[in-house]
């Protein structure tokens, strides 16, 4: 199935024609980020009025989250194995969990978001909440995407048109998915972890 | 991505059956199909730019003049650039990738077909919404690099154009990664057997590292478009000087992106002017191994000098300096290739052709340019320069005299291999004298304005700054460059009536790998996929070298590999109506989020619609089998 | 040639959830670190390092980098190094770090 779309011959380097593509738009995707952090630091502490964000954030429930988005990398790499291995019942059972935390993360982003606003941090409100809805709404956007492309695995999976033939598919998705959580590994420590109560402000 | 699916309607499977007519090019993923239709619809665009810059001139031809209202003028500059930069010379540009390099590489089409399609149709949809403006409350109007806070309503003109601006741009980003990544892959993945990266064709090189710089570029302006649009139409405080926004913020981002643009527009007209020069020479280029690490070296370096487009706005001595410096370094790759294009020629029998004419006139002009960049390049000189019309004469030098020469020349030189047709040579030269001449004389005179402190982007003058004579002059030189396009217009008509011929393959006694195969080519590219076995390969099928260097002609014999006659059977990718609809969908989405502003619900719910609708073509495009014969 | 990379180097899923145990203690301590009063001046540097070596423990393992043709890491490094250096150089220019 690799290289339907090349017309039928073999690529130059052997590698897969769409992995080479993942990691190219990885590559892509790091400078995504990277202009949204980049913002997001220049910003910092130029907002004229609050709140800001050591007033806000709650350092010890985004861990939680961030925790969850780590765990949930090792459920998608159980998924590639599974599937690897030919054992599609670990598969569902693994994509489903990688879902399911993938939800979690999102569900806590949401309630993050609410309470934060409920404190005064809007996106129109100051640079702050400017800066950082929209960096940590693209990177939900990214999560969001990806639990798309992990139920559709999962619905296909279970239908019976996901073969081990075809865990290339698992393997793309997984690095999309593993992408995106260190994303937040960058995140969670540039944005949140550095507002520490220790630090003076 | 995979998989059968015996869902879909019956009338979005795949099709087989379209070869011609309207929905032969609407499902089409040849890529050389999609190349044609690049190329016409970014001509089109650029007789659009081309009238919006004959209106400008008009405008200021004398002292004083009032052809255009001061209004109207903001939107005639800003179009003219989008449209010239976004739509004309950057698809001109991907439309030579799509026809030419997988010829060049030896392979059937590109990595992913379908992409291709749908980069194509994102990149006309996405130029519509651009200029959609003009007949939805006014086009952008706050200049092509759209500096914060102008792009606000309260500091701005309050039009709806740059609505338009960042949504369009924001679209046209996606086909330009989306082509960006395909041409990477492509380039990286489907070379013919025994190309190495060193046997490669420098046009290929060119296209290479040009994909490179548009994946990793691109990103950087979108960010800065989604916060402005985010600014404009959700009330986000990005660039608002009131809440601490930073407007330098903006030129920073802009520029970061903005200078590999620069060379995203200019080294794939390099490329063509390599391969042209040796051609018209018959010899091979001189000093292959520089060219490319020279254009590696200038794809390398656009990342280390954006600020120098900022000299003025006070980032103190140590950025400037070493912005300057960086600057100043890529002079030498620059002129590296320009030496080796002249020792090409050097000693070489030329012939002047209507190709080779644009070639040299190319380099010419891009001597010019250059050395009037170079003279920005140092602070103080940049400080008396900044915002006048010296910065406006020099980027036509390179952007006009640059990349447009080098595009005609591509045109003209690879014009027989897709159509069977040759563009007639005596149109051809007229055109190329007239745009010679208008050019120089439309931008020439520019530099003398700017040094004599004449603004850009200026509606009118006085008469009493003693602008009026050269400008008169620059007037008259582009309604000069007017006459030699529609020369060219003239051209391509008269050209399209006549018989095809068969005896085009290789008119111009090619060195690459897109000459061995017929012309037109056809569907399937190959007969037999090539195998290469150095630089030119071709080129030594043909030719062999005597002790002494010279070129002698190895008789050809009865071999006729470019007879098309015999039926073959090579499997090609199927037709798609998915990148179709994705590629829509995507800007009805941004047209519905540009007139957000304007009309909340309908605004909205196109939208909505758009949204779905990508979603929808998104969705069909995976589990369409990438195979028409994989239906079960 | 370098289709046959599937299977063999694969860590094991055993090796997964160790790595995963890695990485919550990694968080873990960062997390603590924000909060030990004497370690605040030293902080930046720490939390810095401490994301540094997640992130690239789960581009080698989990992405799986490590085993991968040298042309996935050149792509994802090129994007990455760009990525940094742009982020870098703007904060110089705004005087983040003076």
């Amino acid at each position: 199935m690799t290289t339907h779309e090349t017309a039928g011959h073999a690529t130059t380097t052997g590698l897969d024609n769409r992995k080479v593509m993942m990691w190219a738009f990885i590559g892509s995707d790091c400078l995504f980020f990277a202009s949204l952090v980049s913002t997001y630091l220049l910003y910092r502490g130029k907002s004229v009025v609050g709140p800001y964000p050591y007033e806000v954030f709650n350092i010890p429930y985004t861990s939680v989250s961030a925790f969850v988005l780590l765990m949930s990398s090792l459920t998608m790499v159980l998924a590639l194995g599974a599937i690897q291995r030919g054992d599609h019942t670990r598969l569902r059972i693994w994509l489903l969990a990688t879902s399911i935390l993938g939800c979690i993360f999102l569900g806590g982003q949401y309630f993050e978001f609410t309470v934060f606003v409920e404190q005064g941090v809007t996106l129109q409100g100051n640079l702050f909440g400017s800066s950082f809805f929209t960096l940590t709404s693209f990177h939900g956007l990214h999560v969001t995407f990806g639990v798309v492309i992990l139920m559709s695995f999962f619905v296909m999976s279970l239908r019976g048109r996901l073969s081990q033939e075809q865990s290339l598919n698992i393997e793309l998705a997984g690095l999309y998915w593993h992408f995106v959580d260190i994303v937040w590994i960058v995140i969670f420590t540039v944005v949140y972890l550095i507002e520490a109560p220790n630090i003076v402000h | 991505m995979a998989a059968n699916s015996g869902s879909l309607p019956r009338f979005l499977e795949r099709p087989t059956s379209y070869t011609t007519g309207v929905w032969g090019w609407i499902t089409t993923v040849d890529h050389k199909k999609i190349g044609i239709m690049y190329g016409f619809t970014a001509i089109f665009f650029f007789l659009l730019g081309g009238l919006e810059a004959v209106v400008i001139r008009s405008q200021l031809a004398f002292a004083g003049n009032e052809i255009v209202s001061p209004d109207i003028y903001n939107q005639l500059f800003t179009m003219h650039a989008l449209t010239m930069i976004f739509l004309a010379i950057m698809p001109l540009a991907v439309t030579f990738f799509n026809l030419i390099v997988p010829l060049q590489i030896g392979a059937r089409d590109v990595a992913f077909p379908r992409l291709n399609a749908l980069s194509y149709w994102i990149y006309l949809s996405g130029g519509l919404l651009l200029n959609a403006g003009w007949i939805l409350g006014g086009a952008a109007d706050s200049g092509w690099f759209a500096y914060a806070p102008l792009t606000l309503d309260q500091y701005g003109s309050g039009g709806r154009g740059m609505d338009f601006y960042s949504l369009g741009l924001l679209v046209l980003g996606v086909s330009s990664v989306a082509g960006g990544l395909n041409f990477l892959v492509t380039i990286i993945n489907m070379r013919a057997p025994g190309m190495t990266l060193m046997r490669m064709p420098v046009f290929t090189w060119m296209a290479f590292i040009t994909s490179i710089l548009l994946v990793t570029a691109m990103p950087v302006i979108t960010i800065a478009l989604i916060e402005l649009a985010l600014d404009r139409i959700l009330g986000t405080q990005f660039f608002a000087p009131g809440a601490g926004g930073d407007p330098l913020l903006w030129q920073h981002l802009f520029w970061v992106f903005g200078h590999p643009e620069v060379y995203i527009l200019i080294l794939p007209a390099m490329g063509i002017v390599s391969e042209v020069l040796p051609t018209f020479s018959k010899k091979p280029l001189f000093g292959y191994p520089f060219i490319i690490f020279s254009g590696i070296f200038i794809g390398f370096m656009g990342w280390a000098v954006w600020s120098h487009h900022m000299f003025t706005v006070g980032m103190g001595p140590v950025a400037n300096a070493t912005f300057a410096i960086t600057t100043m370094l890529i002079a030498v790759p620059t002129g590296v290739k320009i030496f080796n294009w002249i020792g090409t020629m050097w000693g070489g029998s030329i012939d002047f052709k209507t190709p080779m004419l644009f070639s040299i006139g190319f380099v010419f002009l891009f001597i010019i340019g250059g050395l009037s960049g170079v003279s920005h390049a140092a602070p103080p000189s940049d400080y008396q320069q900044q915002d006048t019309y010296y910065i406006v004469a020099h980027l036509h030098y390179v952007l006009f005299g640059g990349a447009i020469f080098g595009i005609f020349s591509g045109i003209y030189y690879w014009w027989p291999k897709f159509s069977g047709k040759l563009l007639n040579e005596n149109l051809g030269v007229i055109h190329f004298a007239l745009l010679f001449i208008g050019m120089n004389m439309s931008f020439g005179p520019m530099h003398w304005l700017g040094m004599d402190g004449m603004p850009r982007r200026i509606y009118t003058y006085g008469a009493e700054y003693g602008w009026e004579f050269w400008n008169t002059v620059s007037t008259i030189g582009s309604y000069i460059i007017a006459l030699g396009t529609i020369v060219f217009i003239v051209n391509v008509f008269y050209t399209m009536r006549q018989e095809r011929r068969t005896d085009l393959a290789d008119p111009w006694d090619g060195r690459t790998l897109e000459w061995s195969i017929p012309s037109p080519v056809p569907e399937y590219n190959f007969k037999e996929i090539p195998i290469v076995n150095g630089l030119d390969s071709f080129w030594d099928t043909k030719y062999s070298t005597d002790e002494q260097g010279y070129m002698t002609p190895i008789p050809q014999g009865a071999s006729d590999d470019n007879q098309e006659d015999e039926e073959v059977d090579i499997h090609m990718p199927g037709l798609s109506y998915f990148p179709f609809i994705t590629g829509i969908g995507l800007s009805v989405s941004g047209f519905g989020f540009a007139i957000y502003s304007q009309f909340n619900v309908v605004g909205l719910t196109v939208a909505i619609v758009g949204i779905l609708a990508t979603f929808f073509g998104a969705y069909g495009w995976c589990f369409e089998p990438a195979d028409p014969e994989d239906h079960h | 040639m370098a289709t046959e990379h599937h299977n063999t180097e694969h860590p094991s899923s055993t090796k997964y959830v160790v790595i995963a145990l890695i990485l919550s203690v990694v968080t873990a301590i960062e997390v603590a670190v924000v909060y030990v009063e004497a370690l605040a001046a030293a902080l930046i540097p720490i939390l810095l390092l401490l994301s540094v070596g997640k992130f690239v423990v789960v581009v080698g393992y989990y992405m799986h980098l490590k085993f991968e043709h040298k042309l996935f890491t050149i792509l994802f490094a090129s994007g990455l190094i760009l990525a940094i250096y742009v982020l870098c150089a703007l904060m110089l220019l705004f005087g983040v770090f003076i």
